[in-house]
């Protein structure tokens, strides 16, 4: 007889197979995607009522790099591994003495009248050949983030006792309470005054 | 007599395979949550160059992607060895970069047609030439939020 209050069994012998299939199944349709990167925003294009801005040539720092990847700065051939402390040299250099208008207080280079009078005036300039490979164009924007970063980084140290990656982290990390974010964001923007990155490419031809 | 007495000799225990489903459920969990499905399939070489200065891309709605290589080699016959854009599944000139922009500008919602960013992902080995026709283009039409994807590595194994 059968036992009607028995529940019957589900055969699972097959759960196996079918959970093999999603499997497979999902692994041919997805990829792992990389999403990061290094962002950058384009100027915009010129118009009739934006003059170009004229800059000091000792506010300037001209970063070259030719069709085999070789690289020029400021009219001297250096390896690529030099390009990070010339330009952190260059931003840092703080060059306006203490009565000029825009003395840099923070500034810890050499103060050189012949580099830049203060980070908020230089200019790194970078242009490259039509042949130069990606992969140097990326190195050397690579370089000048780590600059940046750098030298932020110290600010932020000597400031807030935290690294300004870190508070960018936890600025775009979605568990940071709203209240704190908005410190961390006024914060980062302080930073960014303090070294503002100001990247100007030449059009290439 | 003795419970011990009826095993036989030299009788392997059968494997039992009942969590069997639990593990492929756990690989199949671990593959839906890290992936992403492909929206195109690659018509061209990309490997990208590697920094470390990088920053993540927050939300992939807001992302429009350029792909940039030599062709693989099914297409090198008829595409040649230059690298070429690729817009979706298709072949493209940098002149066709400023309409396909539009185009998916449009396909947003309105609140996200001004925050859009423009991932460059391009083959190590592109040259500079093709990236500054993209970046001229993308200017044109006020598309100024550029990314130039990279995996994270030392950025110095880019340089051969």
């Amino acid at each position: 007889m059968i036992d009607r209050n028995e529940v019957p069994k589900v055969n699972a012998g097959s759960m196996a197979d079918i959970a093999f299939l999603l499997l497979i199944f999902f692994l041919v349709t997805t990829s792992i995607e990389t999403d990061a990167g290094i962002s950058r925003m384009l100027p915009k294009l010129p118009d009739k009522t934006n003059k170009p801005a004229v800059k000091l040539e000792r506010n300037i720092l001209r970063v070259s790099i030719n069709a085999s990847g070789e690289l020029m700065v400021d009219n001297k051939v250096i390896p690529i591994t030099e390009l990070k402390s010339q330009t952190i040299a260059f931003l840092d250099n703080g060059g306006a003495s203490q009565s000029e208008e825009g003395y840099c207080n923070y500034c810890q280079g050499q103060r050189d009248a012949k580099s830049s009078e203060s980070p908020q005036e230089a200019v790194v300039s970078l242009s490259s050949d039509r042949q130069t490979s990606y992969g140097t164009y990326i190195t050397v924007q690579n370089e000048l983030a780590a600059a940046y970063n750098t030298l932020r980084n110290r600010e932020a140290q000597r400031l807030y006792k935290i690294d300004f990656t870190e508070m960018e982290a936890l600025y775009k990390n979605s568990e940071t309470p709203i209240a704190s974010k908005a410190l961390w964001k006024q914060r980062i923007k302080k930073m960014k005054n303090l070294f503002p990155m100001k990247l100007s490419e030449a059009e290439l031809k | 007599m003795s419970k011990f007495a009826k095993k036989k000799d030299g009788e392997v225990p059968a494997v039992s395979t009942a969590s069997l489903p639990d593990i492929v459920f756990m690989l199949l969990f671990f593959f839906m949550t890290v992936t992403v499905m492909k929206d195109s399939s690659l018509k061209v070489e990309n490997s990208l160059p590697s920094a470390d200065q990088i920053k993540k891309l927050e939300k992939k709605d807001r992302v429009l992607t350029i792909y940039v290589g030599k062709p693989t080699p099914e297409y090198t016959k008829v595409f040649g060895t230059e690298s070429k854009i690729q817009l979706n599944d298709k072949f493209a000139d940098a002149s066709d970069v400023g309409p396909y922009i539009l185009m998916e500008r449009a396909k947003k919602s309105e609140d996200l047609q001004n925050v859009l960013t423009t991932s460059l992902k391009v083959d190590k080995g592109a040259n500079m030439g093709i990236i500054s026709d993209i970046k001229q283009e993308l200017r044109k039409v006020n598309a100024l939020k550029v990314n130039y994807t990279t995996s994270s590595g030392d950025a110095f194994s880019n340089m051969q």
